[in-house]
């Protein structure tokens, strides 16, 4: 949404939900868990593959963090099963689960040492005194944390004590590592750098992590696919281009990024296309979809084009004045009103050096958007 | 620098100690650095205002330690203060084991229960402790509360009255506040979160127990034990109602030698080798709490 890269390129050619012979790593199969009257997770089914980097992004309250906290056992399904491999691992208590979690709040043992604390998991493991020594100074490279072995967790900085939560998760070789929002405490800047450190980890290790998260640049940036949830259900599960282009109904299309949604009556339009009747204009759109009396269009601001003269005839056009505008360096945002209270935004990449910023508040300004750019949304 | 409003704030603290602490503590030094004599207060020398400073100066000429000698060489005292040290020590071993568990349990219970609980704890307080010790004597005593109940249930009688056993049945009774709190305190803040950490990464619930929780709480368990071993080390009520001739307290002998031997000396120097003896350790935690801290 702002710019950055996506894994998804990166990694185009990893896609083992698309081929159906693989087997999933882990599978929750019609989990159900419900706190008093209030039902956390319902009936939810759900694969995540081996090597997979897999994003639970929501809201908070919208059951992902249940979810995470059943997969690692200390939540027990009301109903349902939990699988890894061919293992039900549903009743099982959380130190015979080779699943590991990192806290969001770290949840590092104030009175042992950072080697200690990395070592903690190899030793309930059975692993000898002289192999965790080697295995922890491979972790404090790993997360380069060399030298600071001997630190108490509250000698170090936020940033140190994360890698140390991450190490200290990922030494006893986990089959599957949770991160519990693990950037939730870390400045802007910070989170961009830990953000690619992980993924470049995750891809190294070859490990399957689980994040859970609220943020949805992190969930985009990081993730190989993520599931949107929304109120103990997955609304959508895919890549992250498809649910940023493609999203299944106006709570993911908002959810994911901004969105501008035009509700009308749908028409086919022939050819692959549609037309919706709205208040703000007649606009066409590709994609197929029934006649409705109410649907509605999403478009993305950066899919819509500003121009200060009127544009030729033809086409989706907007008009309207430009209510206020802001310059963030990398974009600038135009905040349009089409009709009192009816509003749009749109943005522009500032693609060179020269201001383009010729449009000062209460000008009349044009928009326009592709048929291409408009994703139509029944729901 | 420090702004002077610390320095400010700091006196107030400081002048509690000096009046209610140092002074009183000179008064006893000087006490048992006396000797006793058939006057009125019952020792030599006094400090005679009127001739000055030179006054003063007798006064210091006057003093000896004569009466630290003569405890050293009395058995008596000797047996008094390691029996004080010892039934202390026992009696802070038995907190802490009874201690420790009710405090965790507490600390398990749902907030509002908790809450129930902690003034559970706190409600004997309510009662005169002196009444809560005579309630003791009721108990213990041969045709007592206890023995009446063993005899009901067909079992054999029991005579700890004016033991060392009913001494300690009455230390732990009346201490146990003193140690459930400052450790209820501790674990109750205690993060969960490290607990799931451990179970996470393989520790079964008894071994995060024993190497997060425990390790966690053995500042309360330390403030607990402290809190308990000093009063009881000194403790002259529950020996002297529930303890019998031959149970040897400091508490017990102070007050001997200061009521019934009218020897203010002898009482004041033991008073004056307890504190010594129970500053040690208090200095000894002070310093390994700033090392931690540090």
């Amino acid at each position: 949404m702002n710019g950055r890269p996506q894994t998804g390129g990166i990694r185009s050619s990893f896609a083992p939900w698309e081929d159906p012979s693989a087997r999933p790593l882990v599978r929750f199969e019609a989990v159900s868990k419900a706190f008093g009257d209030t039902a956390a997770v319902k009936r939810l089914d759900l694969s995540i593959y081996e090597g997979e980097f897999f994003a639970l992004l929501g809201p908070s309250g919208c059951g992902k963090t249940t979810l995470m906290r059943m997969l690692a056992g200390f939540e027990a399904p009301d109903a349902g099963r939990i699988l890894l491999g061919d293992r039900d691992i549903s009743a099982e208590p959380p130190h015979r689960r080779p699943v590991h979690m990192m806290f969001q709040s770290y949840a590092l043992f104030p009175h042992l040492n950072v080697a200690q604390n990395i070592g903690f998991g190899l030793r309930r493991q059975g692993v000898s005194r002289a192999e965790t020594t080697a295995r922890v100074e491979e972790m404090l490279a790993l997360v380069k944390l060399e030298g600071l072995g001997r630190r108490r967790p509250d000698q170090l900085s936020g940033g140190q004590q994360q890698r140390v939560a991450l190490a200290r998760a990922l030494a006893p070789r986990p089959r599957i590592l949770l991160l519990d929002e693990p950037m939730a405490a870390l400045d802007k800047k910070l989170r961009e750098e830990t953000q690619f450190e992980l993924m470049a980890l995750q891809q190294d290790l070859g490990l399957t992590f689980m994040i859970v998260t609220h943020d949805q640049d992190e969930a985009m940036v990081l993730a190989d696919r993520i599931a949107v949830m929304r109120e103990g259900e997955i609304v959508q599960i895919g890549r992250p281009a498809e649910v940023y282009e493609a999203p299944v109904d106006r709570y993911v299309a908002g959810f994911i990024g901004d969105v501008n949604l035009f509700e009308g009556r749908i028409e086919a339009a022939g050819d692959g296309r549609i037309r919706l009747h709205s208040a703000d204009g007649v606009f066409e759109a590709e994609g197929a979809a029934d006649a409705a009396d109410v649907g509605w269009l999403a478009v993305r601001p950066e899919k819509i084009t500003v121009h200060s003269e009127p544009p030729p005839p033809g086409g989706n056009q907007l008009a309207g004045r430009l209510l206020d505008y802001g310059y963030l360096g990398d974009w600038t945002t135009y905040l349009v009103e089409l009709a009192p209270g009816r509003t749009v935004r749109a943005a522009r990449a500032n693609a060179t050096r020269t201001p383009a910023q010729t449009l000062g508040c209460d000008d009349p300004i044009w928009l326009t958007f592709a048929p291409s750019s408009a994703i139509v949304l029944t729901r | 620098m420090k702004p002077p409003r610390n320095g400010l704030a700091a006196i107030a603290p400081m002048l509690w100690l000096a009046v209610f602490f140092v002074f009183p503590f000179l008064l006893v030094a000087k006490l048992s650095l006396s000797d006793t004599a058939l006057s009125m207060p019952p020792y030599v020398p006094r400090i005679d205002w009127q001739q000055g400073l030179a006054g003063l100066q007798a006064v210091f000429a006057g003093l000896d330690n004569e009466t630290y000698a003569r405890l050293a060489q009395d058995r008596l005292y000797l047996d008094a203060y390691l029996s004080s040290l010892r039934l202390a020590g026992i009696g802070t071993g038995l907190l802490l084991l009874i201690g420790y568990p009710v405090a965790y349990g507490i600390s398990r219970c749902p907030p509002t229960l908790r809450q129930a609980l902690v003034m559970a704890v706190i409600l004997p307080f309510w009662t005169s402790f002196l009444i809560r010790i005579y309630a003791w004597i009721a108990i213990l005593k041969p045709a007592g509360v206890l023995n009446t109940a063993l005899h009901g249930l067909g079992l054999p009688g029991v005579d700890i009255l004016n033991t060392e056993t009913a001494v300690l049945l009455g230390l732990v009774y009346a201490y146990l506040p003193f140690m459930v709190l400052p450790l209820y305190a501790v674990l109750e803040r205690q993060d969960q979160r490290l607990i799931e950490a451990a179970q996470d990464l393989g520790s079964t619930p008894l071994s995060a127990f024993w190497r997060i929780t425990f390790p966690l709480s053995l500042p309360g368990a330390v403030a607990g034990a402290l809190l308990c071993f000093i009063p009881m080390a000194g403790e002259f009520v529950i020996p002297d109602l529930l303890g019998g001739s031959e149970t040897l307290m400091l508490g017990r002998v102070i007050w001997t030698e200061f009521f019934s031997n009218r020897d203010w000396p002898a009482a004041s120097a033991v008073a004056i080798v307890l504190l010594a003896t129970l500053v040690i350790p208090i200095l000894l935690f002070e310093r390994q709490q700033a090392k931690v801290l540090s």
